[in-house]
């Protein structure tokens, strides 16, 4: 199966990503290539799932597995099989939450496996244009992997491309900022802290979004 | 052997002169390589990474068009629709645009299906009206019908705006490809799409050499604050000569009709660089995208293209061609 995501990834979900954003990242150097490692970005569509899996380089992207909501991508059988296996999401039962069940279990199986896990730390699409409240997983599963860099990543724009509740995607350009790994210091406050300022800032240097 | 054969067939079916124009390419870019080179060089100290970026860029521009145009009007159309898509697209990525105008993006990109399809079923009379009247007409009643009348009319007049400039204009380039041999073309349409391509290029690289050794006096500093009137004067005259000189070996140009276009073109290549860089400083840009890398966006690239491909094609039209 690897070979038929593998060649999805590179020979359909890479040429979308180009048509329907342009791909215009800056400081690709920055991205994870080897597992254990975590990238964190905001999230206002599918579409960032997309770019994301469509910016690492060939070599690497067999490693890269989105965290993705158990709830809402296995709801259906096909939906679910082309989520596992194509996306290659990371399923986390996010409803699950705080009944005392180890929702993040397979995000650090994935880890352990030498994975590059994505995660979206909002825990569900925004609107696009503000970073909301972020989620402390991300911090925990740097705890359990003090040696996984975090890479931050802004993506700008994918909102418009295509908003929540929306069918039809509308090409616009969409910048991907990557910015330098943050490492586990050891406390989650303050780690949650860094990530966010680290967001903030990349997107301070994203083009402006002339959108209201 | 047979590939071999082929090739050789291939390229003995193009007009020579193209042949040679697309060599003169080959050879300039060598020598920008060149002294590239030597002056990294000659200075260690100094930064050469973008000059070098910006050739390698137009190493590969260059490949791609030429294999277009050598390739055929098909190709050569479908490259065009692309330059267009990627520019509209950076356009309305950065233009002011309000949420609800989804619909409206998409139907600009319908828009741009419809105007190249005109041009692939050679119908110029159809590609002539459909984008200044009908989508001029038909975008603003779609936005109409979606119900937000708040900043209407800018919002129209940027869909317009950017549906002329990175898709009717760029498009009379591709329509050139469909000129028919008895116009008497030395060097096939491609060689007038070439020529197009090569003089409008020229101005820019031109302008900008002529203003880095001599500029002084700055021409445009509110909109432009690089442009100086040494590098448009330059530019203007090296252009202008190379048209006088190469012009009849690419187009049926001849006379005043070439004056007139030696004359003409350089100053539209410079109004159109001028004109969009007012456009990226409203919408607060410095560069459309990094999508050629040194140069920026493709509508970077293709800026003074959007003024000379027109002004080329009508004056071509006037004065040498019968088909349009």
């Amino acid at each position: 199966m690897g070979w038929l995501r593998f060649l999805l990834l590179v020979l359909v979900a890479r040429p979308l990503a180009l048509f329907l954003t342009g791909a215009d990242v800056t400081g690709r150097e920055r991205l994870p290539l080897k597992g254990p490692a975590i990238v964190a970005a905001n999230h206002s569509s599918h579409v960032d799932t997309l770019l994301l899996l469509a910016i690492f380089p060939s070599r690497a992207v067999a490693r890269v597995r989105p965290v993705a909501a158990a709830d809402y991508f296995l709801r259906d059988p096909v939906i679910g099989w082309f989520s596992r296996h194509v996306i290659g999401i990371v399923p986390v039962a996010r409803l699950k939450a705080g009944s005392g069940e180890d929702v993040l279990a397979p995000a650090r199986a994935a880890l352990a496996a030498g994975d590059i896990v994505v995660v979206f730390p909002e825990g569900t699409r925004g609107d696009g244009d503000q970073l909301g409240q972020l989620k402390g997983g991300v911090a925990r599963l740097a705890e359990a992997f003090p040696e996984a860099p975090v890479t931050p990543v802004w993506i700008q724009g994918a909102g418009r491309v295509l908003p929540k509740g929306e069918a039809i995607p509308a090409p616009l350009n969409c910048a991907v900022l990557v910015g330098e790994p943050l490492d586990w210091e050891g406390d989650r406050p303050a780690f949650m802290a860094r990530l966010r300022a680290a967001l903030l800032a990349l997107k301070d240097q994203a083009p402006p979004l002339r959108w209201s | 052997m047979n590939i071999v054969a082929a090739v050789r067939a291939f390229f003995a079916a193009q007009p020579p002169t193209l042949l040679i124009g697309l060599a003169g390419v080959v050879a300039l870019l060598s020598v920008a390589g060149a002294i590239a080179t030597v002056l990294t060089a000659l200075k260690p100290d100094r930064d050469y990474r973008e000059l070098r970026q910006r050739i390698a860029s137009w190493w590969v521009m260059v490949a791609l068009l030429a294999g277009a145009l050598l390739l055929g009007w098909q190709v050569t159309v479908l490259a065009f629709a692309l330059v267009s898509f990627m520019a509209l697209r950076e356009f309305l990525s950065l233009a002011p645009i309000r949420k609800e105008d989804r619909p409206a993006i998409l139907a600009a990109y319908l828009a741009l299906v419809a105007a190249y399809g005109f041009i692939a079923a050679d119908k110029y009379m159809f590609y002539l009206v459909f984008i200044p009247v009908w989508a001029f007409l038909g975008l603003p009643f779609l936005m109409a019908m979606l119900g937000q009348t708040r900043g209407f009319l800018t919002t129209a007049a940027t869909f317009h705006w950017g549906l002329v400039t990175c898709v009717y204009n760029l498009g009379f380039a591709a329509f050139l490809m469909r000129t028919p041999d008895s116009d008497r073309l030395p060097a096939g349409a491609a060689g007038l799409v070439f020529f197009l391509l090569l003089v409008t290029e020229f101005n820019d690289v031109a302008q900008y050499v002529f203003g880095k050794l001599l500029g002084r006096h700055k021409i445009a500093p509110t909109v432009s604050p690089n442009k100086t009137w040494e590098g448009f004067l330059g530019g203007w005259l090296a252009t202008g000569l190379l048209i006088w000189f190469a012009g009849p070996l690419f187009t049926p140009l001849a006379g005043h009709g070439l004056l007139v276009v030696a004359v003409a073109l350089p100053l539209a290549g410079f109004a159109g660089d001028v004109t969009m860089s007012a456009v990226k400083r409203d919408i607060g840009v410095k560069d459309t995208s990094h999508a050629i890398p040194g140069h920026g966006g493709v509508l970077d690239r293709a800026d003074s293209l959007t003024f000379t491909a027109p002004l080329y094609f009508h004056l071509l039209a006037l004065f040498a061609l019968g088909k349009f």
